[in-house]
C-alpha cells in the first residue's frame, strides 16, 4: 500500500486539516460544534471541564481547550473553524483568535495586517529565508 | 418570473466573485461601514450595488462553502445542492446574523440536480440545511440590507475544510456541468453564477496574517484571461502562496467555469474589479464579468 501524499508538509506554520488529523480531532471538534446552541454555550461556560468531561476527548485536548492553546488544539485535531466556535463563547472575533497562534501581541498582529499582511517571502518553505 | 420571450430557456448572464470574510458580515450588520477601517473595502462594492439594481436577476447560483456549520465531521460532502423552498442564516456561535431567510429556487436546484448528476457530478442533495455567513456576506455585499433579498439564491457548498478538497480542475468542469444544466431549464430565466471566498488569507499556526497580493492579482489576471490555465494550479501552491485558507479560491473556477466563452462564446466583459487587504485576517478581492 503506497501511502498518501501530503506535500504540504514543508509549508512552515501550516497544518492542514486532512483524513489523519481529522480522525485524532473528531471529538474535540465535534465538542466545539456543540457551542453553536446558544444553551450549550452557557452549560460551558459555567462549568467548562465538566462540560469537556461529556465528551471522548483525550486529556491533553481538554487541557489545550481550558488554556484556549489554538496552536495546541490544532495539534490535536482541531480545525479553525470548528475551533471558533470556542472564540465565539468567549466573545473574541476571528481576529483575535488568529493573532493569539502568532506569537504577536493583538495590537501587533492587528498593525501587520493592516500594513497589508505577513509577507509570503520567507515564508513559502520550512526552513527558507 | 418573467415568462416573455419563448425563444430561449434559462441562461447565465453573469458571474460575480467576491470574498466572504465574516468580519464585513458583522460590519455591514453593527452599523460600522462607514468606519475609517472599514470604509474602503466598502467603497468597492458601490459600483457592485448599483450593477446589481440595474441587473437583478431571477435566480442566484450561489457558490460558497460551509465553516462547519451546517455540515460538521459527521457528514462532509464535497459538493451540496440546496434543493429546499428555504434556508435559515445559521448561528455561528455568536448569534444568527440579522438578516433575511433565503428563499430557494427548488425546481431549477432539481433540474440542475438532475442534469449535473447525468452528466457525471455526485452531487448531494440537501432538503434542509441552514446557511453561514460564506452565503449571506456576498448576499449583502452586492445587496445591501432589504427587508427580503431581491431574489431567489441556489446554495451550492463545497468542502475547503477537509482536504482533500476538490481540485480546480474538478470544480471547473462542474462549472461547464452547472452551465450545461441552467441553459436546458426552458423557463426564460436570468440566472447569475457566485463564487466566493478568498482571497489569500491564513487563519491558523504561526503562519497566520498570511496576505499574498502579487498572487492574487495574477489570480484574478488570470481567471478573466486564462482560466483553463489557471484551472490547472494544483492545491499546493494554492496553500503555500494564497494560505492554507486561501484554498477557497478554487470556488471561483466554478463560477468561472459556466461562463459563455467555455462554450464557444465571446470572452466575458469585466464591469467590475476591486481588491484590497485588509477585511481582519484577509485579502478582499471582487470581480464582476458580464457575458456578451
Amino acid at each position: 500500500m503506497m501511502p498518501l501524499d501530503k506535500p504540504y508538509l514543508d509549508v512552515p506554520g501550516t497544518t492542514i486539516f486532512d483524513a489523519d488529523q481529522s480522525r485524532i480531532g473528531y471529538h474535540l471538534n465535534q465538542f466545539c460544534m456543540s457551542l453553536m446552541k446558544a444553551e450549550n454555550r452557557l452549560r460551558f461556560k459555567s462549568n467548562e471541564q465538566a462540560y469537556l468531561d461529556e465528551w471522548a476527548m483525550t486529556e491533553e485536548q481538554k487541557k489545550a481547550v481550558l488554556s484556549r492553546d489554538l496552536n495546541l488544539c490544532i495539534s490535536l485535531g482541531g480545525n479553525i473553524y470548528f475551533l471558533a466556535k470556542i472564540g465565539a463563547t468567549d466573545g473574541k472575533s476571528f481576529q483575535q483568535m488568529a493573532g493569539s497562534m502568532t506569537g504577536m501581541t493583538e495590537e501587533e498582529y492587528k498593525t501587520m495586517m493592516i500594513n497589508g499582511g505577513r509577507s509570503i517571502d520567507g515564508n513559502r518553505y520550512i526552513g527558507s529565508k | 418570473m418573467s415568462k416573455f420571450k419563448k425563444n430561449y430557456g434559462a441562461r447565465i448572464t453573469a458571474g460575480v466573485f467576491t470574498s466572504h470574510v465574516p468580519a464585513i458580515g458583522a460590519a455591514i450588520d453593527n452599523a460600522k461601514t462607514t468606519e475609517p477601517y472599514w470604509q474602503p473595502l466598502f467603497k468597492g462594492y458601490d459600483f457592485s450595488k448599483k450593477w446589481f439594481k440595474e441587473n437583478k436577476p431571477d435566480v442566484i447560483f450561489l457558490v460558497y462553502n460551509d465553516h462547519a456549520t451546517a455540515f460538521s465531521l459527521d457528514l462532509i460532502p464535497t459538493f451540496a445542492i440546496g434543493t429546499a423552498a428555504e434556508f435559515i442564516p445559521a448561528d455561528e456561535g455568536y448569534g444568527a446574523r440579522p438578516v433575511p431567510k433565503i428563499i430557494g429556487a427548488p425546481l431549477l436546484a432539481s433540474h440542475i440536480t438532475q442534469s449535473v448528476i447525468q452528466d457525471d457530478f455526485d452531487l448531494t442533495i440537501v432538503n434542509k440545511m441552514d446557511v453561514d455567513h460564506g452565503l449571506t456576506v456576498p448576499l449583502s455585499l452586492i445587496c445591501g440590507q432589504p427587508e427580503k433579498w431581491p431574489c431567489p439564491v441556489i446554495p451550492f457548498a463545497v468542502n475547503v475544510v477537509q482536504y482533500p478538497i476538490p481540485s480546480g480542475k474538478r470544480c471547473f468542469m462542474l462549472g461547464q456541468a452547472i452551465r450545461r444544466a441552467i441553459e436546458s431549464y426552458d423557463e426564460p430565466l436570468n440566472v447569475q453564477i457566485w463564487g466566493t471566498g478568498g482571497m489569500s488569507h491564513q487563519l491558523q499556526g504561526p503562519r497566520a496574517g498570511l496576505i499574498n497580493k502579487e498572487w492574487d492579482n495574477r489570480f484574478l489576471d488570470q481567471l478573466i484571461k486564462d482560466p483553463i490555465s489557471l484551472a490547472n494550479v494544483p492545491h499546493i501552491e494554492y496553500i503555500r502562496e494564497a494560505g492554507s485558507e486561501g484554498i477557497e479560491l478554487v470556488m471561483w473556477l466554478i463560477a468561472r467555469g459556466a461562463m459563455a466563452d467555455l462554450n464557444g462564446g465571446l470572452p466575458p466583459k469585466v464591469v467590475h474589479r476591486f481588491y484590497h487587504v485588509p477585511a481582519s485576517n484577509t485579502a478582499v478581492g471582487h470581480l464582476i464579468l458580464e457575458n456578451v
